[in-house]
């Protein structure tokens, strides 16, 4: 009897000792990147792999933010990524609408190619995407970066909208419609404020991959005033790989706004990755 | 035919209550089934043939082609040159063989660990919310900066990780494993489980609570041990989650290239060159997009030839 007490004991104390494990490893290197980028630059190479520093200084974001050109580097990352997430979204919207509401010819051949535009190595037009964009003269500019993202993401994006308006019932726009709205109309009047809060994921969404996106940015981007965050970024590190506090500081500023749209997406993390499945 | 096809649908969307509010409107049925749902899909269209089906197009013939920015009088088309060098460059094959040590290494791991971590979050504990939150985490830090901050941690000068391994053993001394050729494999990889975990424990997790409850209780009066309940129960109703995210995320992670291109740039001496950084670093730093393409359809093609296999496979277990 004692010992089949005990085993549950034994596997809750397993199970809780299982979970800080997952919890230590996903937060240690987080806590690493924001523990070098508050060691002053003095004591760095004296205690830099101590787990607790022996002082704490907020020089290393003063410099970042007010003697480099990260906050370009930022706001340039936020008008891409603003202005990615806001026109996928808008789009996605639409295409989303007509998977969800209309039977039509094409459909599955449409959905299919969808599909495929998820799967197939995406490095293969970077070549191509360079050249078009060299002729029509767009190079360096935060325009193409957002067509080419929008163009990325509208796939995903087109299915997670499906998905959030197959859970509005069809009745609720028939009977706008029965009262004399257009099938426009009713989508803008009935549908969307019921819609609001998945609009709001998938903007979440779009807004964290174009946030992250590296080698097409690297590509198309070479002038310094034109960079993203994750090209400034590496090119600094390119360039001045000792500045170990200043380049972890710069790499927690990236951080935060993928962590406030992460905790606003939170909630439907488990839609958008089943939908998709296919999102990283 | 056109009209027969058309007379079907609408029976169908009748029969469905699709349609019911609009029997006659601006142009009926053609308007309905052809022209209105083009109207709202038509940005989508527009912009993923423009910006991803014709350069797809471009791409596959530029590897048909002699395309070096650096010598822009050497371009032309030069049948199947690239792919003759392709066969016989070491590089290449180096790369063949580390996308799927990459891969599979990775995919392994992530998946475990993810089922593991989908099981734990699948019972009752305090703070659940709060864990869940904190362990999903690495999947919202972008992938250049998880690629930096686990470089940043493999360095021995401001990262602790070879100074445990040499205090394990496990290193002779405390230096980068990045720096190792036998061993840099390993950091990308590491990297890549680190932020691949969160992906499977939220798709398993939502698999997990799909399945009746009632199950596990009839089970647990018939008898049965929790190992049984879960090789008999879970696995089963697990299955079709499982297969369709490893087959998807396998396709994802060969093409992921962001973590090993900016973690080793493909060194030291190409010991980390997948086909996916080796496209990059070609058409990026040699500015090559001849062959560059030529490797792009490579890669497309072990996709391709991956994906095949899989259907053979399935249909043969369908069958039996």
């Amino acid at each position: 009897m004692a010992s089949i007490r005990r085993t549950p004991a034994l596997l809750t104390a397993l199970k809780y000792a299982a979970l800080a494990g997952y919890v230590g490893f996903a937060l240690f290197p987080l806590y690493w990147l924001v523990k070098i980028a508050l060691t002053p630059e003095r004591v760095i190479f004296s205690e830099g792999t101590q787990l607790w520093p022996s002082a704490v200084t907020l020089e290393n974001f003063r410099t970042v933010l007010f003697h480099s050109d990260f906050l370009a580097f930022f706001s340039n990352s936020l008008m891409v990524s603003l202005g990615t997430a806001a026109a996928t979204t808008l789009i996605a919207a639409a295409s989303g609408y007509a998977f969800s509401r209309f039977r039509f010819s094409g459909k599955r051949l449409i959905i299919a190619v969808m599909l495929v535009t998820q799967m197939f190595p995406l490095l293969m037009i970077i070549a191509p995407i360079y050249k078009i964009v060299a002729a029509i003269g767009l190079l360096n500019s935060l325009t193409s970066l957002i067509v080419v993202y929008t163009a990325f993401n509208i796939p995903f994006a087109t299915f997670l909208m499906q998905s959030f308006f197959d859970a509005i019932p069809k009745d609720l726009e028939e009977a706008a419609m029965m009262d004399g709205c257009t099938r426009f109309q009713a989508l803008r009047k009935v549908i969307v404020p019921l819609t609001l809060p998945g609009l709001g994921a998938t903007l979440g969404f779009v807004f964290t991959a174009a946030w992250s996106e590296l080698l097409f940015a690297l590509m198309l981007i070479n002038s310094n005033d034109r960079m993203t965050f994750p090209v400034g970024l590496l090119t600094f590190v390119s360039k001045f790989s000792v500045d170990w506090g200043q380049m972890m500081a710069a790499g927690v500023l990236a951080l935060v706004p993928s962590c406030l749209f992460f905790i606003f997406i939170q909630r439907y993390l488990v839609q958008g990755l089943t939908t998709g499945a296919v999102k990283g | 035919m056109e009209s027969r096809s058309v007379s079907r649908q609408t029976a169908n969307d009748t029969a469905s209550g699709e349609t019911r509010a609009r029997p006659a409107g601006p142009g009926g049925v053609l308007w309905r089934h052809l022209i209105e749902p083009y109207l709202y899909l038509s940005p989508a269209l527009v912009l993923i043939g423009l910006v991803m089906a014709v350069p797809l197009a471009i791409g596959i013939s530029y590897s048909f082609q002699s395309i070096t920015l650096l010598r822009p009088l050497d371009s032309g088309w030069v049948g199947l040159e690239n792919y003759r060098d392709l066969w016989s460059d070491r590089k290449f094959w180096r790369a063949f063989a580390n996308t799927f040590q990459w891969t599979f290494g990775s995919l392994a791991f992530q998946f475990g660990l993810g089922l593991g971590l989908a099981l734990l979050l699948n019972t009752a504990f305090a703070g659940k919310r709060l864990i869940q939150a904190l362990v999903f985490l690495p999947w919202a830090v972008p992938a250049f900066l998880s690629a930096l901050t686990w470089a940043w941690l493999f360095n021995p000068v401001i990262g602790p990780i070879p100074h445990w391994l040499a205090a394990l053993g496990l290193l002779d001394e405390a230096e980068n494993i990045l720096a190792d050729p036998a061993l840099a494999m390993w950091g990308p990889i590491v990297a890549n489980i680190w932020f691949g975990i969160p992906f499977f424990a939220i798709t398993l997790l939502a698999a997990l609570q799909s399945i009746p409850g009632e199950l596990y209780e009839a089970a647990e009066i018939d008898g049965a041990s929790p190992w049984q309940s879960f090789t008999k129960i879970t696995l089963p109703f697990l299955a079709p989650m499982i297969a369709i995210t490893v087959m998807l995320r396998t396709i994802w992670i060969a093409n992921f290239a962001d973590l090993i291109f900016v973690m080793t740039g493909g060194g030291p001496a190409d010991s980390t060159q997948i086909l996916a950084t080796y496209i990059f670093t070609t058409a990026f730093r040699k500015l090559d997009f001849g062959y560059a393409s030529a490797i792009a359809v490579a890669l497309l093609a072990l996709l391709l030839v991956y994906a095949a296999v899989l259907m053979m496979i399935r249909q043969r277990l369908v069958r039996t």
